[in-house]
């Protein structure tokens, strides 16, 4: 009987500590939100999560699987025989654990997606089109771009994506996003620069034999370094024939 | 010329289980060996030894194989072969040349597998085959499409033999509450299988008809979506996920039981909460493997708390399956080694599966070696270990012989270091950004090249623990130490109770009724 016991409060206590870890504060306050950053803190959090659980199964069970030799041959197992009531409360009490700390985990996702997926007003807005095996950008004022663009720091920056020929998807892992391109289909991302430097931009979904090397850098400079490169790619490209 | 013709004719549940596992082990073998070549192309940036093209042949045949042809046959088909029909005590199963015919539809689709690799412009279309790339290119994927189309047609013939089986061939007195959880957990997989897998077959067909026929099903300039393939490979694979778990689970239920001597901890839990729960919630969860596909954010939100809620049924087995252990009698052979390892696999990778449902970590994980770790974990490492510690486990019921010697044990030591050195790394590189499916990374911090280095290595010292554990089946088949009883490890399990080892054609020797009160899990001291 207190071997049952027993067995409830481990499973109880291993569930708790792992609802107990703190709640992470997401909240913007009406500044331009940091998405990287919030994920990197959600991602602790997560870990950590884990870990406590991880922890506390893998040492009962290491425990178990130590303590429980037979000792002698011909000796068989004293587990505990249930009753009906200690069955259901030893499914429903893990459950319910489980369960909970499911619901923190999908709260606390959710609120980081909404950062992700709402588009701070005035960002700047690029539109990328993917092919085999390139990536070609659209600022909107005449400059275009394939595979190397820059972006002005501490601005936030709004992808919109499509493909010409097969799935592809851009991912910046600096900035913890990532969204396929898929032909037909507009989807889109938003990331902010938070240090001028340069950021690799890779394709995540497999789209042909040089899948590996289609690879995009965005430079992320101080605005007034932009809006000079801006003005040289519409002064550079201004001699050629126009399509309108 | 006679025993050939006594193999290839057999309607014998026993023979059909022997071919499915000689299928699965020569298709391990092989895809291992296109796993040994991606390792080392990816060894370092620069390096090779397959790029492009002959990378992804490599990995097309790596994860086709290894799920199509090796997992699945091989938990489904060797176990639910071999083991099931006895563990019920029934004398064969319910449609014996049906099940003939489901074994030779799968070795056929081995060969297929294999044939593929040889044709010139061998299939390059992963295992996923996402169109419109599969569609353009100018590679096989035809042999893809006929490849899934055969081992699919397979696992539907042999999950309908199955399912009949286990409904009506159980033996007076073995009642549903009576089951082995082995029984239990193949019968779920192969339910799933049965609903889902006409969803594949019906979208790598619209494949072939786009690619071959003109039809635009995926094709967005004529109106089609190529979204829409993607729905409907998810909505078969992500289920099949739980068609090789859940059978893992019941080898290792067996296996903890016994060798611990001890009755499965809240068997009803695990059954009706534990199996049932994840049969039920297996199809509710697909887009989790589409969170950056461009889907409306509602269902990507939607299906992260469906997808997380998957823990529920699963963390109760694995509260019944640690409870096995509580106050246990273990006696450690080599099965039981590959089980514990099990215990941690599923640890690692069920833990390392949490972010991954979550859809706003997963937009910067996904595609990174950090899912590839994650559910080769979950996967490849504990679904292989827990067939291999079944195979050592049955191994005296199958052949009347041990397989436990020195060669084993240095197998599975090697197997399970490798392992986790081929795959610890690859979660750090992956959270840093290092993408699936490259073959070449140069430009990526030149640490990277040290953990794919580490994981290289690994990959080797784990290929040459399963070629020892190979090498030692094949021994011990032939000339392992006999056994002295037909119940070397004290079950009270039919297949162990009632036959002699090896069965004979009919399994028993006389008609098997259990008194009430039985179960395969009571224990009584010698």
């Amino acid at each position: 009987m207190t071997g049952n016991k027993k067995i409830g409060w481990v499973s109880v206590l291993a569930g708790l500590a792992a609802f107990a870890v703190p709640a992470a504060v997401l909240a913007a306050d009406g500044k331009i939100p940091d998405p990287a950053a919030d994920w990197n803190h959600l991602f602790g959090h997560v870990l950590l999560d884990i870990i406590i659980i991880g922890v506390a199964f893998g040492g009962w069970g290491a425990y178990m699987l130590v303590k429980y030799r037979a000792t002698a041959p011909g000796q068989v197992g004293q587990g505990p025989k249930l009753s009906v009531a200690q069955a259901i409360a030893l499914a429903v009490i893990p459950a319910v654990v489980f369960m909970a700390d499911d619901f923190y985990l999908a709260a606390n996702g959710w609120v980081l997606w909404n950062t992700q997926r709402t588009v701070p007003a005035g960002a700047l807005e690029i539109r990328m089109t993917a092919n085999q095996f390139y990536w070609d950008f659209d600022f909107g004022n005449g400059v275009t771009a394939t595979n190397e663009i820059k972006v002005p720091v501490g601005k936030p920056v709004v992808m919109r994506m499509t493909s010409n020929d097969v799935v592809h998807s851009f991912g910046i892992p600096d900035f913890r996003i990532k969204e396929d391109a898929v032909p037909g289909r507009k989807t889109f991302l938003w990331f902010v620069a938070q240090k001028p430097g340069r950021y690799l931009a890779t394709c995540g979904e497999y789209c042909g034999m040089s899948h590996a090397q289609m690879g995009a850098w965005i430079e992320a400079v101080p605005q007034a370094d932009y809006d000079a490169w801006i003005k040289s790619q519409q002064h550079a490209s201004a001699p050629q024939p126009s399509n309108s | 010329m006679n025993t050939l013709k006594e193999w290839v004719f057999s309607t014998d549940h026993k023979r059909i289980g022997i071919l499915y596992l000689v299928g699965s082990f020569a298709a391990f073998g092989l895809a291992g060996i296109a796993a040994l070549i991606i390792r080392l192309q990816q060894y370092a940036p620069g390096m090779d030894v397959a790029q492009g093209q002959a990378y992804y042949n490599a990995l097309y045949f790596h994860a086709a194989a290894m799920i199509l042809a090796f997992l699945i046959p091989g938990l489904t088909g060797f176990f639910g072969n071999y083991m099931l029909p006895i563990m019920i005590g029934a004398k064969d199963m319910a449609f014996p040349r049906l099940n003939a015919f489901s074994v030779w539809l799968y070795l056929m689709g081995v060969v297929l597998a294999l044939i593929s690799m040889a044709v010139p412009d061998a299939p390059d279309v992963l295992w996923t085959g996402y169109p419109p790339y599969s569609v353009r290119t100018t590679a096989n994927t035809a042999f893809y499409v006929f490849t899934v189309h055969l081992l699919g047609f397979s696992s539907i013939v042999g999950a309908i033999n199955i399912i009949v089986t286990v409904a009506c061939m159980r033996a007076p007195g073995v009642g549903w509450n009576q089951l082995p959880m082995l029984v239990w957990t193949v019968l779920a997989a192969l339910v799933i299988n049965l609903i889902f897998i006409p969803v594949l077959g019906a979208a790598v067909t619209m494949l072939l008809t786009d690619k071959y026929m003109g039809t635009h099903f995926f094709d967005a300039a004529a109106g089609g979506d190529a979204l829409l393939y993607q729905n409907l490979f998810w909505f078969y694979s992500h289920p099949a996920v739980y068609v090789i778990f859940l059978p893992a689970m019941g080898v290792l239920f067996e296996v903890i039981s016994t060798m611990g001597q001890n009755p499965v901890f809240n068997y009803k839990a695990a059954v009706y909460g534990g199996v049932f729960g994840v049969a039920a919630l297996s199809g509710e969860v697909w887009v989790h493997h589409l969170y950056t596909s461009g889907l409306p954010d509602w269902i990507r939100i939607g299906m992260t708390v469906t997808t997380l809620l998957i823990s529920v049924p699963v963390g109760i087995m694995i509260i019944s399956l640690w409870g096995t252990l509580y106050k246990a009698a273990l006696r450690y052979n080599i099965a039981m080694y590959y089980a514990a390892a099990c215990l941690f696999f599923v640890l690692v990778g069920g833990l390392t599966g949490i972010p991954l449902a979550v859809v706003s970590m997963t937009v910067h994980l996904a595609k990174t070696a950090y899912v590839h770790a994650h559910f080769h974990y979950v996967m490849a490492l504990f679904s292989t270990f827990a067939i291999f510690s079944g195979v050592y486990f049955w191994f005296p019921k199958m052949t009347n012989r041990f397989a436990e010697t020195a060669l084993g044990k240095a197998g599975f030591w090697l197997s399970f270091i490798g392992a986790n050195v081929t795959f610890a790394p690859l979660f750090v590189v992956g959270v840093a950004g290092m993408p699936r499916r490259y073959w070449d990374y140069d430009q990526f911090p030149t640490w990277f090249a040290s953990y794919h280095h580490v994981s290289t290595y690994g990959a080797f010292i784990m290929g040459a623990g399963m070629l020892l554990a190979l090498i030692n089946f094949v021994y011990c088949a032939f000339a392992g130490e006999k056994c002295k009883s037909a119940n070397p490890w004290n079950s009270n399990s039919l297949e162990w109770t009632h036959t002699v080892s090896p069965p004979g054609p009919g399994n028993f020797l006389h008609d098997v009724s259990v008194p009430a009160g039985w179960s395969p899990y009571q224990y009584t001291a010698r």
